[in-house]
């Protein structure tokens, strides 16, 4: 099980520091514990069974919440009886989507035109659109009075047909089309042109095991509303909430502590925030909890976006240069585009993908159905359009006979290219795609490999070899939501951080972030420590997220890989100011000049003191300096609060709306991976023989945390390649909505996961760190890939993202019957280039 | 409040004796985390799948929501609670902790009674017996490879002791 782990960063890492001082007053920090793998703050607590998730919270007087579902996809609700309901003991109130209706404003549309018209409702009134969608709630004074309860709710539907394709969808009229670019004469110059059949990139959720839970209290006296809730983008939800519910954003209250994994999905959990303060209103302020069930996450949380690509024509030169992409996309988000209409646009932040292709030309759709409401989820909507990518890239290079490593060398965007621009005007940073696939054939012996599947195909064995190129953009310029709706006003990207000292001297720390286990606290303590020249351990990090502590902006939440670069800088900015306040105190209380100081830990905890010399004040001295024995310090001193706030900006401009062009993301990180697959001759089962990931986040700040998001972005990858599918029937039933049929990945199919690791740093950020964790689906390129190679001598064109046993025992019936043909077509044009 | 018997439910749990009078269908889960404020054990499914609620009853690791309160009366009960002893972690614990084992924590409860009654059985465990000694429980964040080194590791700590 041992993976193998090879770094190519020319600096070894040490471990811990000794104690040494830096110099220099307020002067720039070192860079001590930054890139250290150091243990995680967070550890401790979490294996004593002393996180603090938002279940384990009770509230005096508190009830609890359950809601009555439509078992329907698309139906008129013709009646609805809560009689019953409100009449079994123990329950207080119940709510139903017509008396909501006529309390709160539908939802803020971030789609313009027609999408501004959807009236988004916290709860169905007169017409369920989605099975699961909440058409009632029951209040009552235990959990199980609520479940009891919400069983005697009567309602009835009237069947309406439901719309559970794209491309049904599609009969009706499309909602937008950012088109970009033009590349009709390129392809009267190509040598070859491929055109490919319809390919899918199938619905799943990284599912994190604890589900959405609110606590909500909105208090009569005051008016505000406070959550506990496990809301990862507590911003955004509370700029939704405010104008629906009719209050101030000052009067919203989020606060989380520890939250079991999120990965996107829980941003989307604000029409229940709505619904719970409602009835902890109705209820007269009583605290109202809602833990959602497994079944009801599944069904009406939000699902990982569905893309289906159509009419797709490449433009290759004669050596397998990929020079133009024509294609359509159709982005299926469910029943309400809510957050979903930014997924329409994001995917355009890697448009060329790891590639030097000049033309592309997407032309992009989106469209409702009756499912669940679409949501970002690991790897969100760039994923899906690099799958796009690497399904172009091996099926042109089988088309061609060129082979998978060799169509993407010839076609990767070079190392000394970047900073790159793509066609639409993103800068990739940083970044050497050749030498990390060179680093991933390695690791898996790719070249032993190819032998011994040659020798296998004799045999009759399908064995196949793969590759997966993608990137993990990170950073996001929110203006790029200004190309699907020229008049959404937002862009650009903010976060905070604040650190201050408390009375006694206490280096605290309040993070903008909502940290899911990313290990925010540990490298917010790396940060701090640097800056101040102190342990890790003497940084106190307040875990989680609070309003209260106002360290946040509009932008705050944790999203779009970026912690380390936006949370951290405005962390380290924070910290700076700190110093140079220090700074400023030491200097005026051991009467020496500023650039005489230095920083550092002394006998008496952190200090300050006179370099060379016996003169030292400790942090809890400078602290009660200011806060509780400030007689006598000079006036010039009075701008010294030791509580230091630091907002990060990024240099974003608003893009180009008409072109659809502009900087849209900060930083590029990058995954290669590689993996040797064989199906089954008599089962059709898929088995990863081998499996390698290579990742380049430019400098990692904590190795140990990197490595631990690559493995985790990767078996979310291999789940859903292999395993984990929101699979509907055409009544628009979902067949997967326990983990029992949905099946996330286990011990017993996860493959031992080699690692390397790369550090390109980004010219663009502090320390040259990049954003990463999302991981940018590698794996489910990857196995396609492979998949793709081990069946291709059969006939099989892999054209779904999700393969199994069963699917691929169709595909391979499929072939033996000629249902590929026409699928990849290859022009083969003879004066050319 | 409906109107339905409870039943008083006894265990030790931790080495303490624990009581409360519960409805029959409480789940023991339930009962842990609700009545008896344990709320280190947590809920990650509906249907047995994921094995957040892992804890050994009776020297036997159970998924807490496959039984009903009043059928672990009399029991013995260990949660992720009794693991460390005098405020030093266990074996187990410390090397979760040390090998990243764990990134949200909100499966490490269960994985780590689950690798308590692994090493319990298998001491020195293969490979196979560390995968399949936590089949049942589900972590969406590690990708298993650092759980993996975090169980190896434990063995041989345990080993030494």
């Amino acid at each position: 099980m041992a993976g193998k782990v090879v770094a190519m960063s020319k600096k070894k890492a040490s471990r811990g520091g000794s104690q040494r001082f830096s110099g220099n007053g307020a002067a720039a920090a070192t860079t001590k514990w930054v890139g250290q793998p150091i243990r995680r703050k967070e550890e401790n607590r979490l294996v004593s069974g002393k996180g603090i998730f938002v279940d384990d919270e009770k509230m005096p007087g508190m009830l609890h919440i359950r809601f009555v579902r439509s078992s329907y996809a698309h139906a008129k609700i013709t009646r609805i009886d809560v009689s019953k309901a409100e009449k079994f003991p123990g329950v207080v109130c119940t709510l139903t989507g017509a008396e909501i209706k006529r309390q709160v404003q539908p939802f803020i549309e971030i789609g313009p035109g027609g999408a501004q018209k959807i009236a988004d409702y916290p709860l169905a009134a007169d017409k369920v659109v989605f099975q699961g969608e909440p058409v009632a709630a029951v209040v009552a004074e235990t959990r199980l009075a609520a479940e009891d309860a919400a069983e005697l709710v009567e309602v009835d539907y009237r069947p309406l047909p439901p719309v559970v394709t794209a491309e049904d969808a599609l009969k009706d009229e499309s909602i937008l089309h950012p088109a970009m670019g033009t590349n009709q004469k390129t392809f009267k110059q190509a040598a070859h042109v491929v055109r490919i059949g319809r390919l899918h990139f199938h619905r799943f959720s990284s599912t994190p095991l604890e589900c959405n839970v609110i606590l909500a209290t909105w208090d009569p006296r005051s008016g505000d509303i406070e959550y506990h809730c496990n809301n990862t983008f507590p911003s955004f939800a509370s700029q939704f909430l405010a104008p629906a519910l009719g209050v101030r954003i000052d009067q919203i209250h989020m606060k989380s502590f520890d939250i079991g994994g999120g990965f996107g999905i829980k941003i989307t959990s604000y029409p229940y925030m709505a619904v719970c303060a409602l009835a902890s209103r109705k209820a007269g302020g009583r605290a109202v909890k809602w833990v959602e069930t497994r079944i009801e996450h599944m069904q009406a949380s939000a699902h990982g976006n569905e893309r289906t690509f159509l009419d797709t024509r490449v433009a290759l030169d004669k050596t397998g240069v990929i020079l133009a992409i024509d294609s359509k996309h159709v982005d299926d988000c469910g029943a309400f585009p809510r957050y979903e209409p930014l997924g329409c646009v994001i995917w355009a932040q890697v448009l060329p993908a790891t590639y030097r292709v000049k033309n592309v030309r997407i032309d992009m759709h989106q469209v409702v159905t009756n499912k669940c409401p679409v949501g970002p989820n690991r790897g969100y909507s760039r994923m899906q359009h690099l799958w796009f990518m690497e399904r172009v890239i091996d099926i042109c290079g089988q088309a061609l006979g060129i082979p998978a490593d060799e169509m993407r060398r010839r076609n990767y965007i070079r190392k000394n290219e970047m900073p790159y621009k793509t066609p639409n005007g993103c800068v990739y940073d940083s970044g050497d795609y050749a030498s990390m696939l060179a680093m991933a054939k390695k690791l898996v012996g790719w070249d032993e490999w190819k032998k011994k599947q040659a020798a296998a195909r004799k045999e009759g064995r399908w064995i196949g070899l793969g590759i997966g190129s993608t990137l993990d953009s990170g950073t996001n310029n929110f203006g790029q939501a200004r190309i699907i709706n020229p008049d959404a006003p937002f862009s650009g990207q903010s976060k905070v951080g604040i650190v201050k000292l408390d009375i006694y001297g206490e280096v605290v720390v309040s993070m903008g972030s909502v940290p899911q286990g990313q290990g925010h606290e540990t490298t917010a303590a790396q940060v701090v420590a640097d800056a101040l020249n102190i342990t890790p351990a003497l940084v106190n990090v307040r875990p989680g997220f609070d309003t209260a502590h106002n360290a946040y902006t509009g932008h705050t939440g944790t999203y779009a890989s970026q912690f380390a670069v936006t949370g951290l800088t405005a962390i380290h900015g924070a910290a700076m100011k700190l110093r140079k306040e220090l700074s400023r105190l030491a200097a005026w209380k051991l009467q020496a000049k500023e650039q005489d100081l230095e920083f550092g830990v002394g006998g008496q905890g952190p200090e300050v003191r006179v370099k060379g010399r016996q003169k030292a004040i400790n942090y809890w001295a400078l602290a009660n300096l200011v806060n509780v024995n400030n007689a006598g310090m000079p006036e010039s001193l009075w701008d010294i609060t030791l509580n230091c706030r630091h907002v990060f900006h990024a240099n974003f401009q608003i893009p180009d709306v008409k072109r659809k062009y502009g900087n849209l993301t900060l930083t590029y990180a990058a995954q290669v991976h590689a993996a040797v697959v064989e199906v089954d001759r008599e089962t059709f089962q898929p088995k990863i023989l081998t499996y390698a990931c290579v990742d380049d986040c430019g400098k990692a700040v904590n190795p140990l945390i990197v490595e631990g998001q690559v493995h985790g972005a990767a078996a979310h990858g291999i789940g859903a390649a292999l395993l984990e599918d929101c699979a509907y029937d055409a009544d628009g039933n979902l067949l997967t909505a326990t983990f029992s049929d949905y099946t996330p990945i286990t011990a017993m199919n996860i493959p031992d996961l080699m690692y390397g690791h790369m550090e390109s740093p980004s010219p663009f950020t502090l320390n040259g760190a990049k954003g990463m964790g999302e991981g940018g689906a590698a794996p489910v390129h990857t196995i396609c890939a492979a998949l793709q190679d081990a069946l291709y001598p059969s006939g099989v064109i892999i054209d779904d993202s999700h393969n199994t046993g069963d699917s691929l025992f169709r595909a391979v019936q499929k072939a033996e019957s000629g249902g590929y043909a026409g699928m990849v077509r290859v022009e083969h044009r003879r004066a050319s280039r | 409040m409906p109107d339905v018997k409870k039943i008083l439910v006894r265990v030790r749990v931790n080495g303490a004796p624990r009581e409360a009078e519960v409805e029959p269908r409480t789940l023991l889960v339930e009962f842990l985390r609700e009545h008896l404020n344990l709320t280190g054990t947590h809920i990650g499914c509906d249907t047995s799948y994921c094995g957040a609620c892992t804890v050994i009853v009776n020297g036997r690791t159970v998924k807490a929501c496959t039984l009903f309160a009043p059928m672990a009366d009399g029991a013995e009960i260990t949660t992720v609670e009794g693991l460390a002893k005098d405020g030093q972690l266990h074996p187990v614990q410390e090397a979760f902790a040390e090998c990243h084992g764990l990134q949200c924590g909100y499966c490490t409860p269960g994985l780590l009674l689950s690798t308590l009654q692994l090493l319990k059985k298998y001491p020195r465990p293969t490979d196979s017996q560390i995968r399949k000694g936590i089949a049942g429980n589900t972590c969406r964040c590690t990708g298993y490879q650092n759980i993996f080194k975090s169980i190896r590791m434990a063995a041989s700590e345990m080993e030494k002791h």
